[in-house]
């Protein structure tokens, strides 16, 4: 339904989005994930053709965003981060002019914003005027705004900003609901909420897409992947070199060496066979003691922050 | 042709809940209606003063509802200068201040439909000021007999002339963030556009007569005066033309700039 291919956005020829390549299929919902600046918003605003790509192609249901932007577009709703309300009008009156510009018939009008406003919970709010409304009733309005004309395809940035917890839990509810249904790419910093709604996770950092892939596999991948520290009576240098050979071991760091001690950790890549007898048997076999062995599986946020950083976690904070 | 009616319709019910309509067609109506009543006092006076001059003899017929109108039109045509920049000013600088602008690149409308829309709820709301201005001129007709070809000609004129400062508002509108900085921008513009005639008058020869040719208000004289020159029609028409096509290009210019 979607098809994202080497998509590259440079503001003022600073790349924002490098060679990003994905693809939606129908009825799927795909979380984007990753911290601030990585280019989520980016990447979502070149799919609705408001930002052009410096390079690359974007398709929506068979129409490239560029050359076909009409036919496109009647196919995206979209919520931007920062929900496009006019202030001074009436929920109703904005939910009205929304549905009118995307074409939705004269005759359906009123069914169809009762269905937008029914599915945000914001059928009761019809005559507020919109200024006065709190953040979270906005990105209500925000996401009625994206539901009107019912499109195939729903791009929702942060959905969930800004919400109450009952509310976030509901949109959550909403979003799993139209599985099937609905295309959907999300955006989000929070893991559990992609967890918890999404077929399929594209993690994001500066720019690129660093991991593809089901919320149950990345969550296979971090329990397998696991960090073992060991206490080694061996040059660290060496040691460090006899661990990196063990298959299965992605990274060896030293943590501490001293005389002929050395604390090394090593991290083991998610592919399923348990590594630390193999890493006891690369020190004994060579002679060395072998002190301490300690291993921890690696937590969801620290993958994440593992994929999107280039600082070991848990280093000395910048001050 | 529906989704230009539907931005016309946004846009002329947001006027009508900002204060910024009711502003301009107050201080408009302020400022017209004072004029009006000046001008049709010193008009008066001046013909009393001629017909006393001619003593016995038969006085110089004087087309007076003509001098008044022309001379009302005139005073129009400068209130308008301070009055237009504010019609335009908002039109696209608060849609990308408030992100709105964000849905409207989104939405299944095209960016010639976007700027109709929008051009088209700027000359809606100058319309309106301009039928206020029927009202004095239809006291005339209960006391004189005025000639109706030159106000139909000089209703034209004004029309032509805000539609073409509008367009260049509009353009101007897309330049910047900041509703009062656009607005600013295009008083300073039309201003200039108006003056270049006192420049004109500073330079000599066919300087003189080309820059004279460029100022906004002469082709306004003479549509007041009746006269219905098919280059005043192409003057206006293309300064609008022009203002509408930069305005579209503007647009396509922010989507590549982000
Ligand atoms: N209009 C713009 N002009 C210049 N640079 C921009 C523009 N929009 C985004 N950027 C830059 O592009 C990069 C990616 O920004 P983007 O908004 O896509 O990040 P994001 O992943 O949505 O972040 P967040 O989680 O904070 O919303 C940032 O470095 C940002 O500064
Ligand atoms: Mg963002």
């Amino acid at each position: 339904m979607i098809q994202v291919e080497n998509l590259t956005k440079k503001f003022n020829g600073t790349p924002a989005v490098s060679d990003v390549s994905f693809s939606v299929e129908e009825g799927e919902v795909l979380g984007f994930l990753g911290p601030n600046g990585a280019g989520k918003t980016t990447t979502m605003r070149a799919i609705t053709g408001f930002l052009p790509a410096t390079s690359g192609r974007v398709t929506v249901g068979g129409f490239d965003v560029f050359a076909s932007p009409i036919e496109a577009r009647r196919r995206i709703g979209y919520l931007p981060e920062h929900p496009p309300l006019y202030a001074e009008m009436t929920v109703a009156g904005y939910l009205r002019f929304v549905a009118r510009i995307k074409g939705v018939p004269s005759s359906d009008l009123g069914f169809e914003l009762d269905r937008v406003m029914e599915t945000a919970r914001i059928d009761h709010m019809g005559g507020r005027i919109i200024s006065r409304l709190s953040r979270g009733y906005r990105q209500r309005v925000g996401l009625a705004q994206a539901l009107v004309g019912d499109p195939p395809v729903l791009i929702l940035d942060e959905p969930t900003v800004g919400l109450d917890p009952k509310q976030i839990h509901e949109v959550r509810e909403l979003i799993r609901s139209w599985k099937g249904r609905h295309t959907v790419v999300l955006s989000t910093h929070i893991l559990p909420e992609v967890e918890q709604t999404c077929h399929r996770v594209a993690i994001i950092a500066r720019g690129r897409i660093v991991a593809v892939g089901t919320p149950a596999h990345l969550v296979e991948r971090l329990e397998r992947a696991a960090r073992i520290v060991m206490d080694v009576a061996a040059p660290a240098g060496e040691a460090a070199a006899a661990l990196g050979g063990v298959p299965g071991v992605a990274d060896v760091r030293v943590l501490d060496a001293s005389d002929e001690r050395a604390r090394l950790e090593v991290e083991a890549a998610g592919v399923g066979a348990d590594v630390e007898p193999e890493l006891a048997r690369a020190i004994v076999e060579r002679g060395w003691g072998l002190f301490g062995m300690q291993s921890s599986t690696m937590s969801l946020e620290d993958i994440f922050l593992e994929l999107t950083t280039d600082e070991p976690p848990g280093g000395e904070a910048a001050s | 042709m529906r989704n230009v009616l539907t931005i016309v319709g946004r846009e002329l019910r947001s006027y009508f809940v900002s204060p910024v309509a009711y502003v301009v067609l107050g201080v408009f109506v302020l400022l017209s209606g004072v004029f009006f009543q000046a001008i049709l006092v010193q008009t008066l006076q001046m013909v009393q003063t001629i017909q006393a001059q001619s003593f016995g003899g038969t006085p110089q017929p004087v087309d007076v509802p003509g001098e008044i109108s022309r001379q009302y039109f005139g005073t129009l045509g400068v209130i308008l200068l301070f009055m237009l920049p504010m019609i335009t000013m908002g039109l696209f600088s608060e849609e990308r201040k408030r992100g709105t602008i964000e849905l409207l690149l989104t939405a299944p409308v095209t960016d010639l439909q976007l700027v109709a829309g929008k051009f088209g709820a700027a000359v809606a709301f100058y319309a309106v000021l301009l039928g206020v201005t029927l009202a004095p001129i239809s006291t005339l007709f209960l006391y004189a007999d005025p000639a109706v070809g030159p106000l139909v000609t000089a209703y034209l004129g004004l029309f032509l002339y805000g539609a073409s400062l509008l367009a260049l508002g509009l353009f101007v509108s897309t330049l910047t963030e900041n509703q009062i900085a656009a607005g600013v921008m295009t008083f300073g513009l039309i201003l200039w556009l108006w003056i270049v005639d006192v420049l004109g008058g500073a330079a000599g020869g066919t300087m003189r007569a080309v820059l004279t040719r460029l100022s906004i208000l002469t082709p306004l004289g003479d549509f007041m005066n009746g006269v219905l020159a098919v280059s005043n029609l192409v003057f206006y028409m293309s300064l609008a033309a022009l203002g509408l096509f930069l305005t579209y290009r503007s647009i396509d210019a922010w989507r590549w700039k982000g």
